[in-house]
């Protein structure tokens, strides 16, 4: 027993040398060489600094912008250092009710609006950072930011067009817009 | 449904089924008795790990033997993950500075990952320091991982074998699994799960300014970090502006690629693989969905390989995938038709070009409603339990299919290695059911199944089930408990249910509306972890053991073959009416009352 119980605690210490420093340390290194952008984070930088990941979407509420998905992070939306879904039940009336909310924020922004709301837009993700939104949601901002921009509708809809990825390897997940990526696309376009 | 829908589950089922094969034949030959190439390769490095641990590789242990090191290993690594997480202060690799984790919390975190159930009551980026994360909680995603492929591996022996006392060595296995299977496997895979995006780097976190300033509601906190509140009782907020977003960073593709492999599932963050950093493109979640199945599907055939019948793993594969399919396609549909009490308000949750639709509360849009339906039959079928989309927000039916399928004992390809000696107490349990309609002593690759072994499958297949019903009702009865729901009505017993099958049943997925971070949950839930683990693991050696002893019968024409249709239809269902039996009326109460409810 006392053999065994050596041999346990030995073997716990080697493989934690192998399994919990080698094996992380060296995919550290590898990854750090092979693809250091995408493992330091796909930050987007403007002018050498970092302003924003291609990966962590931000809270967008001026109707200037395209909004993304409602995010049910604590305190603050979109809180890079606590993920986190809303968890509400799909039978919750505070879900009925944060759904009506939303609805009503969007035709707040944009009253000529009354088509549908595309799902995505007024149900929370399931991260809270959520980086894109469907082509259906863009598509239902393109006039307000056009109209609110004082920009053509056709210049809104080129932008959408170029940010927006089709199904990966045209099979895989859905297709989807990046927010922060249009955005920062959408301030370019009247700084020129 | 729509036909994306059908399109991604099958080209997953296709590409799953093509992986199996090799993999299962592959790990045959790193358990092989006789040396060959892939022993040969890595026996330098083997001999110095045995020589430094003092261990006698040549010996060939009884299953008690087995049993006792299996556990005085899993009892070390649950005391380091323990001791790591009380300490991290201290302890370097800690840019956040995190304090020290509660001790509750803290044995209710090492008993969640030395039973490969990665239950977590924290949040990966708020809480856990990266030599946490690296040196405590993944090298428990490997050993545990390890260790249910080596008890398998050794249930298999005493099948295979005859008239013998000895099942292998468990320090050999251990071993070997790790170097062979899972070190290698990881690597590929946390490289590719770089390349899409999957963060992976020692650097603290990183502050950005963001793009459009706001302001948000702040809880205000007293000095003792207590929420201040007013005269009506609701907490006090104070108007803060928003001007920057910190960026978590870490060592997390390493620890993602074991956390799937290894069916641990226990993220590197708080949302896990719906998070962007964990999960950022439908390729990385491709990969981490064939990731779950790949050990626990090639298991099948490398059982069927060690016990010279490959009928017999396909067999026992197409057993799981009959279970699977069909549940798969229930979820996927549940959550396609969206949320029957939104279609009221002015909101489109219909399919198009241009949308998935369905239910997306809880679900990101790269993934839709088929890669987080597909991704939620997946992840609780295995004993995963990593999430892409969260699981309370799933329509009533769209939830009742992964609490059913942890309820019918992780089975269901299951966890790596448990869920396939699982599945064959399930098999012992059908060959004695149909010897009793027939009136012979029931067999089984061989051997001859008896009053103890009966008793041991029984065992194996009963102690969860009991388990969860009764851990459920104390749960249900005890205010503390009840107080930490998040939703109301008839979703608030479902949360409860969900929590208690899933830390049983070694899963570690969530309900995660209801806040579990509570003493009572966190000792309730570590005793359910370790005596449904240890207890179901020391069954299926002590039946091992037993069988291993045996001489092999030859096949007779009273033998029931256990390799044809008939008999995936009836391990199909033995494990159905297990399931259905124990766990219908619980579920009446919770998913079922809350469909018929809100249909309406």
């Amino acid at each position: 027993m006392g053999r065994l119980i050596r041999n346990a605690l030995m073997m716990l210490l080697v493989m934690t040398v192998i399994t919990g420093l080698v094996y992380p340390l060296v995919a550290t290194g590898v990854a750090q060489v092979l693809f250091p952008h995408q493992a330091n984070g796909s930050l987007v930088e403007r002018d050498g600094k970092p302003i924003g990941s291609e990966l962590i979407g931000q809270s967008f509420t001026d109707p200037k912008y395209f909004w993304g998905r409602p995010s049910a992070t604590t305190p603050q939306p979109y809180n890079g250092t606590g993920s986190n879904g809303s968890n509400q039940g799909p039978s919750n009336p505070a879900l009925h009710d944060a759904v009506q909310q939303r609805i009503d924020a969007l035709h707040a922004a944009d009253p000529g609006n009354t088509a549908p709301v595309p799902a995505d837009l007024v149900t929370a993700s399931g991260s809270g950072l959520d980086p894109e939104i469907t082509p259906a949601a863009a598509q239902y901002q393109i006039a307000r930011v056009a109209r609110v921009r004082n920009v053509s509708v056709d210049q809104v809809q080129k932008l959408v067009t170029q940010a927006t990825q089709g199904r990966q390897l045209g099979l895989l997940g859905e297709p989807r817009v990046n927010v922060l990526q249009l955005n920062l696309a959408l301030d370019g376009l009247q700084q020129r | 449904m729509t036909a994306n829908d059908f399109i991604q589950i099958g080209m997953y089922l296709v590409v799953l089924l093509l992986l199996i094969k090799p993999m299962g034949r592959y790990m045959a030959h790193v358990f092989a008795d006789e040396p060959n190439r892939i022993t040969r390769f890595g026996g330098g490095v083997e001999r110095v790990i045995y020589r430094v641990c003092g261990i006698k590789s040549d010996e060939d242990m009884s299953w008690k033997r087995y049993a006792v090191a299996m556990l005085a290993f899993n009892v070390c690594g649950m005391l380091a993950v323990y001791l790591f997480q009380r300490t991290q202060q201290w302890l370097p690799l800690n840019p956040q500075h995190f304090p020290a984790l509660s001790p509750d919390l803290s044995i209710n975190t090492a008993i969640s990952f030395i039973t490969n159930t990665n239950w977590q009551a924290y949040s990966g980026e708020s809480a856990m320091s990266y030599l946490t994360q690296m040196a405590a909680l993944a090298v428990q995603n490997f050993m545990s991982a390890a260790t249910g492929i080596a008890v398998l591996i050794a249930v298999v022996r005493g099948f295979a074998r005859k008239t013998t006392k000895g099942i292998g060595n468990f320090w050999v296995d251990l071993t070997r699994t790790t170097l062979y299977i899972l070190m290698p496997i990881s690597f590929v895979l946390a490289m590719l799960l770089v390349s899409q995006g999957v963060i992976q780097n020692l650097k603290p976190y990183v502050d950005v300014p963001v793009v459009q300033t706001s302001t948000y509601a702040n809880p205000v906190t007293d000095a003792a970090g207590n929420p201040v509140k007013d005269a009506q009782g609701n907490p006090e907020t104070k108007p803060t502006p928003l001007t920057t977003q910190t960026l978590p960073m870490g060592p997390a593709a390493s620890q993602i690629a074991i956390k799937m492999l290894g069916t641990n599932g226990g993220g590197f963050f708080g949302a896990n693989s719906a998070h962007p950093y964990e999960n950022p493109t439908p390729f990385s979640n491709f990969l981490e969905m064939l990731a779950i199945f790949l050990i626990p599907g090639g298991l099948c055939i490398t059982f069927g390989e060690m016990v010279g019948d490959r009928r017999q793993g396909w067999a026992i594969l197409a057993t799981m995938l009959v279970i699977f399919i069909p549940l798969t396609i229930g979820v996927t549909a549940a959550e396609q038709a969206g949320n029957p009490i939104l279609h009221s308000l002015s909101i489109d949750q219909h399919a198009s070009a241009l949308q998935s639709g369905g239910n997306m509360e809880g679900k990101e849009t790269r993934f839709g409603v088929a890669a987080s339906s597909l991704f939620t039959a997946i992840t609780t079928a295995a004993s995963c339990g990593a999430v892409n989309n969260m699981h309370d927000s799933l329509t009533p039916l769209g939830g009742l299919v992964p609490m059913w399928l942890m309820q019918l004992g992780e089975v269901v390809f299951g966890g790596v290695g448990s869920g396939l000696y699982g599945m064959l107490a399930f098999a012992v349990v059908a060959v004695f059911i149909a010897g009793l309609m027939v009136g012979r002593t029931p067999e089984y690759l061989g051997k001859k199944i008896e009053a103890y072994e009966m008793k041991m499958a029984s065992l194996a297949v009963l102690i969860p089930c009991a388990l969860v019903v009764i851990c459920t009702a104390i749960a249900v009865m005890t205010p503390v408990a009840t107080a930490t729901v998040g939703n109301p009505g008839a979703h608030s017993f479902s949360e409860i249910l969900y929590t208690v099958t899933s830390a049983t049943n070694n899963n570690g997925s969530a309900f995660g509306g209801l806040s579990a971070n509570i003493p009572f949950w966190n000792v309730m839930l570590s005793v359910c972890m370790f005596w449904a683990r240890y207890t179901l693991a020391i069954a299926m050696l002590a039946l091992a053991g037993s069988v291993a002893a045996k001489k092999h019968v030859p096949a007779s024409a009273g033998t029931l073959p256990t390799h044809t249709p008939l008999f995936v239809t009836l391990l199909t269902s033995v494990v159905i009416i297990v399931g259905a039996l124990t766990f219908l009326p619980a579920l009446a109460l919770g998913p079922i009352a809350e469909y018929l409810m809100s249909a309406h």
